[in-house]
């Protein structure tokens, strides 16, 4: 089956865990002997060659075209608020939008030109971009007529999926990693939202990569349950990493990692860290990453007194992050809200038991790992306390996390979505 | 006898290097040579070198009737000694005139008089044995506290050490209508003087010399006279207290600070009642008129002239709190290094950059910290401290707790 796909990223140019999605998500569709169209907004060429590449930046447009004039017509209002960015956190956010507001180019002009310079990444024109990619996909729907089916990853490719959709008659698959109730809590962005709803109302089917975004989905933007299959991410590799790093310290330690932000739940490391350091001062918590809510967290070590058993690292970037899971006793992901979290897979690459909380995707696919609601900071202290004090408990689940690992293949994952490919074409048929 | 004295402060702290969480257990060498060794070669071209040469012409020019006294801190000594062994000899000069008075202090500008007499007591014997070594076996013989502060019962401390006198700041809200220009004495220990700032006239000087804001924009020797003219007649000493790094460093060459101090001299002498002393002189000299209670720290920082530039938040007083933990323990062992870091760790600049007091408008403390934010002053240093602790642990196999 040959299918156009349209994501924002791809490795080694990642900032997100997107990218690493649809990388696993081709190289599975690959084994199943798919083809597949792959649209980034920039390529760099040095990406893997498994996928036919587009570069959307290479696209010319013709805009002779009259159904591009209104395509474009329902884009316009994207531009209303084009400043506004997703995944920054608020500081960065209103640093960035100091800027953006002195420093609008003229959109329609730029849009309209033949040819578009993307950046691909999440900067300040990102809604500027979002649009042209629209265009860009109704181009190349309308001068490729080979494929089958169009499939988008996550709102930034919903509009490019839906233009292609219209000009190609094709049936689109919208694909959601993370939504915007995931990335802001309760103070959505409206034009966000309205993207994320228009595009799954579009599709032909949605799928979820956990039970809990299917929820979301189903609850939050009204998109019928049996449009909504789910497909949990998977790992590129599961072999166990034995490092050859040793920890300093010689305390225990346990350790948080990801962006200090309000989604992953950090104030509650926090709270659990003190109850475990009254009864235990043989442990050291290690909070890695930085983001808004940092300093705040800075703070409340300091204000419970546990500042000499909790460290800081700011963010950690390459070998760093792999050195602190090797040294890592405890690995914890209190997340509020997590679509999926990959992070506590890598963890358990490196031996290391995980606690996870009920509220991330992952807990649907990770068996033998500590559950908790991501609240409960009693639940939280206790597991972090029996998974340093009971080596049984832990050492079952490095032995059986480490064989479920290896359970988590792309390939499966592909092979569920060829399925979904079929279904939704003999629908349409 | 009218005088005016003139006491600078000359400090600087040991700055701690970037310390990395995976540091911790591993690395114990905390401290930032470079930029130790960089600041003290910068500020030795800009203020020290200069105003130190500048005091010796004009100790010369007038046979001794101008005079200065200094307090020297003693992480300052041993960086003379490491970066700047020219500026140590500028200032041997200076004290050998006979006309220059050398103040004590704790040895590394430390806040352990707010916390422990032992330790306190400790630095101050190391800061006179450091003076001793340095300067030809000189022993002071007044006492100025880290940052001026000073309390009640700060101030008996210093009295059963032995010294005659301790300066402090003329606090507004201890003195009320009080002036600061005359000689008090300890309120539990009435034989210890006090030496109060003036913090008009020093603050003139020190912090509003080359502001061009300011309306009495530019500060001429002529207008500082009238000034001092202007005080009441009855009023006997004039304490100018400020840091040595006014003179070339916070304010620079170009204000004409150091013009302005070459022709002080002369227009007092020669337009003026006042002489110059040092504060021992002042002390044995000028009789006290009263107690001054002062139940509550002073400093003389910020507009509070409080201790909130160095504690008062929980970053502060986390780390001012786990370090002290640690005193009983860093006693009982005797090792020179784990010694020396004690001591550097004490110093009141590390807790100065933790203040978050003008975090929105980035005020003199940014000015001063090698941090973007207090936060990262606090985790550096707390990254520090976790490893100190575990050296502790290894040499004593005492655990220390948190």
């Amino acid at each position: 089956m040959k299918v156009l796909m349209f994501g924002w990223e791809f490795p080694p140019h990642i900032s997100g865990g997107l990218g690493t999605a649809c990388y696993g998500l081709v190289k599975g569709l690959c084994h199943h002997n798919q083809d597949i169209i792959f649209v980034v907004p920039k390529l760099w060429g040095d990406e893997e060659p498994m996928a036919d590449f587009v570069n959307a930046s290479d696209v010319t447009i013709d805009y002779r075209e009259k159904r591009f004039k209104s395509i474009w017509k329902n884009l316009t209002y994207l531009e209303v608020s084009s400043f506004l960015v997703p995944y920054l956190g608020p500081e960065e956010y209103k640093k960035f939008t100091d800027y953006a507001i002195h420093d609008r180019t003229d959109v329609d002009e730029s849009i309209f030109s033949t040819k578009y310079e993307f950046s691909g990444k999440y900067g300040k024109n990102l809604m500027e971009e979002v649009s042209r990619y629209a265009l860009t996909g109704a181009q190349i729907a309308r001068d490729r007529s080979d494929f089958e089916l169009i499939h988008a990853h996550d709102w930034l490719s919903f509009p490019a999926g839906i233009a292609a959709k219209e000009i190609s008659g094709k049936p689109l698959i919208a694909h959601v990693h993370a939504t915007e109730f995931d990335r802001s809590g309760e103070s959505v962005n409206q034009v966000v939202y309205d993207i994320e709803r228009a595009g799954m109302q579009a599709a032909d089917h949605v799928v979820a990569v956990s039970q809990l975004t299917k929820n979301i989905i189903i609850r939050k933007y009204g998109i019928p349950a049996e449009k909504v299959s789910v497909l949990h991410n998977a790992v590129l590799d599961a072999s166990i990493i034995q490092s050859t790093f040793k920890k300093k310290v010689p305390e225990k330690i346990v350790t948080f990692l990801g962006r200090i932000t309000f989604q992953k739940g950090p104030e509650y490391f926090v709270e659990a860290a003190k109850k475990v350091i009254d009864r235990d001062p043989n442990v050291r918590f290690v909070m890695a990453g930085s983001g808004d809510l940092l300093n705040r967290m800075i703070d409340r070590v300091a204000e419970l007194r546990i500042a000499t058993k909790f460290n800081f690292t700011g963010f950690l970037k390459g070998k760093d992050v792999d050195h602190m899971y090797a040294i890592s006793d405890v690995y914890v992901m209190p997340s509020v809200s997590e679509p999926f979290g990959i992070s506590p897979l890598e963890a358990v690459r490196h031996n290391t038991p995980v606690i996870i909380s009920k509220q991330s995707g992952v807990a649907e696919v990770l068996t033998n790992a500590i559950k908790i609601d991501f609240w409960d900071i009693d639940a939280m202290a206790d597991a972090i306390f029996a998974l340093l004090h009971y080596k049984g408990i832990s050492q079952m689940f490095k032995e059986l996390g480490s064989e479920e690992l290896k359970k988590l293949k792309w390939e499966h994952v592909a092979a569920k979505l060829v399925t979904v490919y079929e279904k939704t074409l003999s629908q349409r048929s | 006898m009218r005088t005016i004295c003139f006491y600078f402060q000359v400090h600087q702290p040991f700055r701690l290097k970037p310390y990395r969480f995976f540091d911790i257990g591993e690395d114990h060498h905390y401290w930032d040579d470079f930029s130790n060794r960089s600041i003290m070669r910068k500020v030795a071209q800009k203020c020290y070198l200069p105003m130190n040469a500048l005091l010796l012409d004009l100790i010369h020019q007038y046979n001794g009737a101008f005079k200065v006294s200094f307090s020297i801190s003693g992480t300052f000594m041993d960086q003379m000694q490491a970066y700047a062994p020219d500026v140590l000899e500028s200032f041997q000069k200076l004290v050998n005139t006979g006309h220059v008075e050398l103040l004590n202090e704790t040895y590394s500008h430390s806040l352990a008089s707010l916390k422990s007499k032992d330790e306190f007591k400790d630095l101050v014997y190391k800061h006179q044995a450091k003076i001793k070594e340095l300067f030809n076996g000189y022993t002071p013989r007044v006492f100025r506290n880290t940052e001026l502060i000073y309390s009640d019962e700060i101030g008996a401390m210093v009295s059963e050490l032995g010294y005659d006198a301790m300066l402090t700041e003329g606090a507004k809200h201890i003195l009320g209508w009080k002036s600061p220009n005359y000689v008090y004495v300890n309120s539990i220990e009435p034989k210890l003087k006090i030496l109060l700032k003036n913090f008009q006239l020093s603050d003139d000087i020190a912090f509003r010399f080359g502001n061009k804001s300011w309306d009495d924009y530019p500060l001429t020797t002529e207008k500082f006279i009238n000034w001092i003219n202007a005080i009441p007649n009855e009023e006997e000493t004039l304490n100018l207290f400020m840091d040595y790094e006014t003179f070339g460093e916070h304010q620079w060459a170009e204000t004409g600070i150091f013009e302005f101090m070459k022709h002080l001299p002369e227009a007092v002498f020669t337009k003026t009642n006042f002489s110059f002393s040092t504060p021992s002189e002042v002390a044995s000299k000028i009789p006290p008129v009263g107690k001054i209670h002062v139940p509550i720290p002073i400093s003389w920082a910020d507009e509070e002239r409080d201790l909130t530039a160095w504690l008062g938040n929980d970053l502060q007083d986390e780390a001012f709190d786990r370090l002290y933990d640690l005193e009983k323990l860093v006693n009982t062992i005797e090792d020179e290094e784990i010694q020396r870091d004690w001591r550097y760790l004490q110093t009141s600049d590390h807790f100065y950059y933790m203040c978050t007091k003008f975090f929105s408008d980035g005020d003199i403390h940014s000015y001063f910290s090698p941090y973007d934010s207090p936060y990262d002053a606090f985790i550096n240093y707390m990254n520090v401290l976790s490893d100190f602790m575990i050296r502790l642990k290894e040499k004593s196999g005492v655990s220390v707790e948190a």
